[in-house]
């Protein structure tokens, strides 16, 4: 095997890629063998290192240096200065935004500091299409010791000690899923794992699947053992096609080396997955959805019970698990349960993956112990609020979640808390807004996005839903009354009484959670027709300031509307009923005669 | 590709492509193992401080040994090229003058593993910009 002395590790995931992460580890080869450094260097491309904001990102071993914002055209600097002369490259550093020095070893970094990584350990670390490497890092070796103690009731138990609560959204205690379906007898069964990933700006599954698919593969056969199952089924997006490939190149490595197939390790267990493509439904992350959509049917949710672990795919006894989940098996069974369960808090256990997005300066990927405060993840890893704005709420949970404000910045993060907060955990997206948002515009943005994915099953959530969205957007529309929040809150409690599944049930969250924290800017949109957040536009007003104005009819001549009137030379003046507030007088006055109120 | 049969032929296979790896974990875990600085500019190289490194790092592998080994730019001791910081873990850095790839390998043999201290010490008076950062 060649020696080399230093690798350069390169992000292949999605969002580097877009930003052409492809070209610089193809430029780096070549120069390499231009140079002919091809033999001490290595170029690995790896999964995602999470720091998105800053990709693309490219991290020199052995001495750990991190330089991002990458471009192909670095290349033969790096290694120029890097490789041959040995010195950093220093404009490529990242640069700490509290004293404005370069920061060389990720380690020391705020976004690294407070992170542990268990469900990402391998992404930025091996090479994902590269079974050997994941064999390096302790992979299949859970699997190996599972098989040999050939006792899947005590490897259950296992799990059940680690407190390993689901990553999809709802937090069932995996073990205990695990041992309802091993009860269940059947000719067949089926372990399944959830890639639909729908949540807007939830990109973990993804990013596991792109970095690490191995962990997936590996802990689907464990998981597979201990129920009984002998095949495994990835539902995933077709909108996934870079996850899809390497899971692809994984499961045939894994079939290689027989850690697939027939006879896995000599222990007699046989164990195959199959990949299912997804259109890319919100619905159809829900199981039974998901499980409908597997058999070829409408992606429809079915009434529980019964529960897929009693008559899941093909009637029979199904479990579905996240791909989050997944991840963190191999790692339980690697260095045990006390290990697990020492992390996080009393009721969640381990580590939570989060997509940090929104008006925050460290847009990225994250995973941080149960149990860390909103004020850390945001002001510490995330790096405050952008453009040094004010933070106002953070919204968890994606479309099922609600919105958390300043109050809740020390509130430790577990399933519990979030949920008695009035949001939940969800599946780890995480949107961070500023003073600039309108809370009832939020409210409605989620509404929207439910009522697009609404699978039209049930009358409360085809119906109900619509009927909120349009009432939301009264009240945005400086239209609302007071006897329509009024029915916002009834409506809302009775969608979430009466909708069949989860995606029903959940919609109205975001309305509510909105409501409770901020029913002043409510009030404010009703009675007073003013927007706090100065973002509706129909609550806006443009005014002319009589004193500043000078008359020099720009505003008038760009009005399509012809509201603005006035005598050339002399101040003039907007008829508000006319106004469509397009804000082209605005834009077109020099003299900032012109204010919205 | 030969099939995996048991957790003991796993293990093995493991313990085979550890190696591929190591430089990864070890860049990982800088602070706890020995890091070696190669002085590799223009008078290093000039004086033979590529094999030195190539020795450096083969000694380390043979023996066992977990250790960083990088180069950095001209460390000012041009004189007593090629130059060699070792900083084992919990010692304060030493910056050995001379070496050679006889030399190299019994630093390895006796500073790294018996803490001997060998000839060519050169005393240090500066912070290098690479603790720093
Ligand atoms: C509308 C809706 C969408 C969902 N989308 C997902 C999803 O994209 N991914 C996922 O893992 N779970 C999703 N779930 C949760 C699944 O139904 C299921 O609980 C989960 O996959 C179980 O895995 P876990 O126990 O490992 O979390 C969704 C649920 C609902 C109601
Ligand atoms: S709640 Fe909505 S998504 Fe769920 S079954 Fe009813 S209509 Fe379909």
């Amino acid at each position: 095997m060649a020696n080399y002395k230093y690798h350069i590790l390169i992000c292949g995931g999605t969002g580097c890629r877009a930003s052409k992460s492809e070209d610089i580890s193809e430029n780096f080869k070549r120069i390499l063998v231009e140079k002919g450094l091809d033999k001490e260097v290595q170029v690995v491309e790896t999964g995602c290192f999470g720091f998105c904001e800053k990709g693309p990102i490219v991290k020199m071993l052995p001495d750990n240096t991190f330089y991002v914002q990458v471009t192909s055209d670095n290349c033969e600097e790096i290694i120029n200065e890097h490789i041959v002369k040995g010195r950093k490259v220093k404009h490529l550093l990242y640069i700490d935004p509290d004293n404005k020095h370069e920061v060389s070893d990720s380690k020391h970094m705020n976004f690294y500091k407070k992170q542990l990584r268990i469900a990402l350990r391998n992404c930025g670390f091996i090479d994902p299409e590269n079974i050997d490497e994941y064999i390096a890092r302790e992979g299949y070796a859970a699997l190996a010791s599972v098989l040999e103690q050939n006792d899947p009731a005590a490897a259950i138990d296992t799990i059940k000690k680690s407190g390993l609560r689901g990553r999809g959204g709802g937090g069932f205690p995996t073990g205990l899923k695990w041992e309802i379906a091993s009860k269940n007898h059947a000719d067949q069964k089926y372990m399944i794992c959830n890639a639909d990933e729908g949540d807007p700006g939830a990109f973990m599954d993804r990013s596991i699947l792109e970095g690490d698919p191995h962990s997936v593969i590996e802990a689907m056969t464990i998981g597979g053992f201990c129920i009984g199952a002998t095949k495994g089924l990835v539902y995933i997006r077709a909108e996934y096609p870079l996850a899809i490939k390497r899971l692809e190149i994984a499961i045939n490595q894994a079939r290689e080396y027989g850690l697939l197939g027939k006879n896995i390790l000599d222990s007699g267990f046989d164990f195959d997955l199959e990949l299912r493509y997804g259109a890319g439904a919100f619905v159809c992350g829900e199981e039974t959805a998901l499980i409908h959509s597997m058999e070829g049917l409408r992606g429809e949710p079915t009434f529980k019970p019964p529960f897929p672990a009693q008559e899941g795919y093909l009637k029979k006894p199904s479990n579905v698990n996240n791909v989050e989940t997944f991840a963190n098996i191999p790692v339980i069974f690697n260095k045990g349960w006390e290990w697990f369960s020492s992390i996080g808090t009393e009721k969640s256990k381990g580590t939570k993956v989060f997509a940090l997005a929104g008006q925050i300066n460290n847009v990225g990927l994250i995973e941080v112990p149960m149990g860390i405060t909103l004020r850390e993840v945001i002001f510490e890893i995330g790096g405050g609020i952008k453009n040094d704005k004010k933070f106002k709420a953070v919204q968890t949970g994606g479309p099922s979640g609600g919105c958390l404000t300043e109050s809740f910045l020390d509130t430790p993060i577990d399933y519990d808390n979030l949920l008695a907060a009035g949001s939940m955990m969800g599946s780890g997206g995480m949107i961070v807004m500023d003073e600039t948002s309108c809370m009832p515009a939020v409210a409605r943005f989620y509404l929207d996005f439910t009522v697009e994915e609404s699978c039209g099953k049930c009358t409360p959530c085809r119906v109900g839903n619509k009927r909120l969205c349009e009432i939301l957007d009264k009240i945005i529309g400086g239209k609302g009354t007071m006897e329509d929040l009024e029915i916002l809150k009834n409506l809302s409690q009775v969608i979430k009484d009466t909708a069949l599944c989860g995606l029903g049930q959940t919609s109205p969250n975001p309305i509510l959670s909105t409501i409770d924290h901020f029913w002043d800017e409510y009030i404010a949109h009703v009675s007073e027709k003013r927007c706090p957040a100065g973002q509706c536009k129909a609550m806006k007003r443009y005014i002319i300031l009589s004193d500043t104005c000078i008359g020099c009819t720009a505003c008038a001549r760009a009005c399509p509307v012809g509201a603005i009137s006035g005598e050339r030379k002399s101040a003039h003046t907007i008829n508000q009923d006319l106004c469509i507030k397009c804000g082209s007088c605005y834009d077109k006055c020099k003299f900032n005669a012109i204010s919205i109120n | 590709m030969d099939k995996i049969k048991s957790l003991a032929d796993l293990k093995k296979k493991r313990d085979e492509l550890k190696a591929s790896i190591s430089l990864r974990e070890d860049g990982d875990n800088a602070e706890q193992i020995v890091q070696i600085k190669v002085a590799m500019s223009t008078c290093g190289i000039a004086s033979g401080a590529k094999p030195v490194m190539d020795a450096l790092i083969e000694s380390c592998s043979s023996l066992n040994i977990r250790a960083v080994v990088t180069q950095t730019g001209c460390m000012g001791y041009c004189y007593a090229e090629p130059t060699v910081e070792i900083t084992k873990p919990g010692h304060e850095p030493i910056v050995f003058g001379y070496v050679t790839v006889e030399k190299a390998k019994n630093l390895v043999e006796k500073y790294i593993v018996n803490n001997e201290i060998l000839e060519g010490v050169i005393p240090q008076s500066y912070q290098s910009i690479d603790n720093e950062i």
